[in-house]
């Protein structure tokens, strides 16, 4: 349906598609703004039928979603982004559906007298305003909301006047479509400005005269430390996070933040950290159980964190919140980068070949998996929250159709 | 195929440069190793104080009084007070206090004072020469100021505050000058290239550290006379002294260095007064040859005996870093027929284990090789771990390179048994709970690049900054409990019985 639409709209799809697949978007907070703001344009662009038309709006960003997922399925952010949407769309409907069913009390007896096909309609309208009114998952509505999405959009209009029913449903559908738009934008600017709401809990958890570690480069990190920096004298430790070295640009950052800043190699991490009061890093991603996926070499970090007995803390945005569960992560949700980043070819290349044609196998993970045992605390916009109570936040962002 | 520990001292390559009469040392696969032992001076010095007799300490004493006069008498000036490396002065035995022996040199790092005497707490009794050979003499006044100058700019700029207590890593640059002073004194002839080597890293790894300072007391044994008028053991000890103080100058002692050094001058100590020049001579040799040769050697060849019996068809073995032993046991067990794979674990900044990969490569041996970072995801496929040892301490905390550590917590959460290699000579009564308390500085800029990778290059005037640093430890202490299992030439221990061969195999330290 999208491919028969508009040409200009195919075409930002597939460059977004293929900037996805060459690495040239990376990044949780870059993937998820493109993401958002791609739906919204298929959101406007999308022709919205009389009937059902929360499906077609759901059928549409399906489409482009998966095609997004598959680019790069370690952007765990864009398939987020894609459920959001959709949990979004649903949402709307159920919203606009709970209006009309609360505007026509009367049209709902008529409505089950008229309509063939769904049986006991002002029970599942009711479901259905259950779930908007508690947004809750319960089993009745997960039972329910199926069919009451598919058909609520046509049920509950007074049949008696086709005309009033035709402008009820246009403008039903294009209430849906704006307040999708609407809320998508609420989305963005959430996306957008998770740093100012993680920075305000930093002066709650950072105190005088501590000594921090952390892995890597965050620009949540660096939110949160400028914000306590106002108040509270600390210092930190940056590891450098190889093969990528991003924390020396972060030490750097921080040092001109004037915060007194160390750098050290990750094998110095298990050595140093008995003297270091609290770790917060960045992730790149939070599995719906709790455990986070991060730059390489943070499961060696939390462990020594939980050895020291130090709190492990996880600074993330709820976009970054995935509701997949992983199984097997070290290799599923994993990429192996380029063995040169480790190995220097050029210094080793004539060892390289091995004897009997046994290559050297140099191995260079891009992440790591920590699983939720090992992590104390997550900060998020939301506030602070433990790994065991990820599930809840994911139950309230998405829908479980779409997971 | 890889020469296996069946050489003899005198096998080892030995080269010595005519002009400048110094001798150096290199072995054929110990070339190019970058290891950094830990300092043990303060221990080695504690132990020391303990153990020397009241009567040897009147000798060392009076040994220093003779070369006072000596240094008076020949105009010629020497840094180094006979004995104040003997006397006990503890640099790293407390908290704050770091490396100092009574010389106004470097190991002055907790102290911001100018002055160039430091007194430590210690034995006021063996401080009492000091100070006034400081001031005795104008030009060594002179000497020992422009010397603390060269110390001060380093120490107080960019230092970690939290490893104040530790000597400060001086660049060798800035050492060019101390060299000089070195070489005009001619007894140092031996050591100033074997110090620089030191230095400039060349020599890296407990056990080449240890041979090669072995071998240039060899060389300076043979060259040696006795002055007139001097007992030759008290003189012999005091040159010895000086020589130490230069080599922990370069760069701070290693434990294996340091208990080799003890047993050597117990046997000066113990040299009977009957002995000819000659014979004394020979016998010190030979002490220095069957150190060398039973504690290094044969027990290394012992320790391959028994590792590889643990290595079996179908093992994946993980080692970090490179240690010569180790390398033996893998190359060991490779040529003996086992199939079994290895995978190499490297850490910054000084990517040792490339070395091993090379070494192993050469053998036909498959290998994994992968960063520090990426240990807990290829900890999965690993069945056991080989790591080597600088030094194990009295409670069982594994003391060796940075990194070492990582790697023994992952595979002790993965449940793979660690196994540590490491002969006997370099266990020590020392105890250790963390790395911060005992360890030694490397060079800062050394994190600043990446070998390899010039697109890096952020870190680059990181000194301009004051809030900024750069810390790059060499060791770190492993607790005993992620250690399944020590093998040592005498058998398989498992770490709480370190205090026990400790004990029972060296009631006599170390001989």
């Amino acid at each position: 349906m999208v491919a028969a639409a508009m040409p200009d709209l195919q075409a930002a799809v597939d460059d977004f598609v293929i900037k996805l697949k060459r690495r040239q978007v990376e990044g949780s907070l870059a993937t998820a703004k493109s993401t958002v703001l791609l739906l919204r344009q298929v959101v406007s662009h999308q022709r919205i039928p009389s009937s059902g038309p929360a499906s077609s709006l759901i059928d549409a960003v399906k489409s482009v979603g998966s095609r997004l997922i598959a680019a790069n399925s370690m952007e765990l952010a864009v398939g987020n982004m894609v459920r959001r949407v959709l949990h979004i769309i649903r949402e709307e409907e159920a919203t606009i559906v709970a209006a009309q069913v609360g505007v026509t009390p009367v049209s709902d007896s008529d409505d089950d007298a008229d309509v063939d096909g769904v049986p006991g309609l002002s029970a599942v309208a009711l479901a259905a305003a259950n779930r908007t009114a508690l947004r809750a998952p319960s089993l009745h509505n997960l039972l329910e909301s199926l069919p009451t999405s598919a058909g609520a959009n046509v049920e509950p209009v007074p049949e008696s006047d086709t005309k009033s029913r035709s402008s009820d449903k246009n403008s039903k559908s294009w209430k849906l479509k704006h307040g999708v738009i609407d809320a998508i934008g609420l989305l963005l600017g959430e996306i957008e400005n998770y740093h100012s709401e993680i920075s305000e809990q930093a002066l709650e958890h950072i105190h005088q005269n501590e000594v921090i570690l952390t892995l890597g480069r965050s620009r949540s990190l660096l939110h949160f430390f400028r914000e306590a920096k106002k108040k509270r004298s600390f210092q930190v430790f940056v590891a450098e996070g190889a093969p990528r070295y991003q924390g020396h640009k972060f030490a750097k950052e921080l040092a001109a933040m004037e915060l007194q800043t160390t750098v050290i190699t990750d094998s110095a991490v298990f050595a140093l950290i008995s003297r270091v009061n609290m770790v917060i890093v960045g992730a790149h991603a939070v599995m719906a159980n709790g455990g986070i996926v991060a730059p390489v070499g943070m499961h060696m970090v939390a462990l020594a964190a939980r050895r020291h007995a130090v709190p492990f803390v996880v600074l993330t945005g709820l976009h970054k919140l995935c509701p997949l569960y992983p199984h097997n992560p070290s290799v599923v949700l994993n990429e192996l980068k380029s063995p040169s980043q480790v190995l220097d070819f050029g210094e080793m290349s004539d060892c390289l070949d091995g004897t009997d044609g046994s290559p050297v196998h140099v191995v260079n993970p891009m992440f790591d998996y920590v699983p939720p045992e090992l992590i104390s605390l997550f900060i998020t916009d939301s506030g602070g929250h433990n790994p065991s109570y990820v599930y809840r936040l994911v139950a309230e962002i998405y829908s479980p159709e779409d997971h | 195929m890889r020469a296996q520990p069946t050489l003899s001292v005198s096998e080892w390559k030995f080269q010595r440069s005519t002009t400048t009469k110094v001798a150096f040392f290199s072995r054929n696969f110990w070339d190019d190793r970058k290891c950094f032992p830990g300092p043990e001076n303060d221990a080695r010095q504690r132990k020391l104080k303990d153990r020397t007799s009241k009567a040897e300490r009147r000798a060392l004493q009076e040994s220093q009084r003779a070369a006072k006069e000596a240094a008076r008498a020949s105009g010629n000036q020497t840094f180094f007070m006979p004995g104040m490396w003997e006397a006990g002065t503890n640099p790293y035995g407390s908290n704050e206090k770091k490396g100092v022996d009574k010389k106004p040199v470097d190991k002055s790092g907790e102290k911001d004072k100018k002055k160039e005497v430091v007194v430590p707490e210690k034995d006021k009794r063996k401080d009492a020469p000091a100070p006034r050979l400081q001031f005795d003499d104008e030009q060594k006044v002179a000497k020992a100021r422009r010397r603390a100058i060269v110390e001060q700019t380093t120490e107080t700029k960019h230092r970690v505050e939290l490893f104040r207590h530790l000597p400060q890593f001086v660049p060798p640059t800035q050492l060019q000058a101390l060299e000089e002073k070195y070489l005009q004194n001619d007894t140092m002839h031996i050591h100033p290239a074997v110090g620089l080597k030191y230095l400039t890293w060349d020599i890296v790894g407990g056990n080449a550290r240890c041979v090669a300072m072995l071998e240039a007391f060899k060389e300076m044994i043979r060259d040696y006379t006795t002055p007139p008028q001097k007992v030759m053991s008290r003189d012999l000890t005091a040159k010895i002294n000086s020589h130490v103080s230069f080599l922990s100058t370069c760069r701070p002692l290693s434990i294996s260095m340091g208990n080799a050094i003890r047993s050597f001058k117990l046997k000066i100590g113990k040299l009977r007064d009957t002995l000819t020049e000659a014979e004394a001579k020979s016998s010190l040799v030979s002490h220095l040859e069957t150190f060398a040769q039973e504690k290094i050697i044969l027990a290394d060849k012992e320790i391959v005996k028994h590792a590889v019996t643990k290595i079996i068809d179908g093992d994946v073995v993980l080692t970090h870093g490179f240690s010569c032993v180790v390398e033996m046991v893998l190359s060991h067990a490779h040529s003996i027929g086992k199939k079994f794979r290895v995978v190499v674990v490297d850490s910054r900044p000084r990517l040792e284990g490339r070395i091993l990969l090379r070494s192993l490569l050469a053998q036909g041996l498959k290998c994994t090789y992968t960063h520090i970072n990426a240990v807990t995801y290829i900890m999965q496929e690993v069945t056991k771990v080989f790591l080597g040892a600088a030094s194990i301490l009295a409670n069982g905390t594994v003391y060796s390179r940075v990194g070492t550590a990582a790697a023994a917590m992952v595979a002790h959460g993965y449940r793979v048994p660690v196994m540590i290699c490491c002969e006997t000579y370099k266990f020590h009564e020392r105890v250790q709970l963390d790395s911060i308390c005992s360890n030694e500085l490397g060079d800062p800029d050394a994190l600043v690049g990446v070998a390899g990778r010039k697109e890096f290059r952020e870190l680059v005037g990181w000194d301009e900054s004051e809030h900024l640093r750069l810390l790059n430890l060499t060791y770190d202490a492993t607790p005993a409990d992620y250690v399944s299992m020590i093998i040592t030439e005498h058998g398989m221990v498992p770490p709480t019985s370190v205090p026990v061969i400790l004990r029972e195999y060296r009631k006599e330290p170390i001989l």
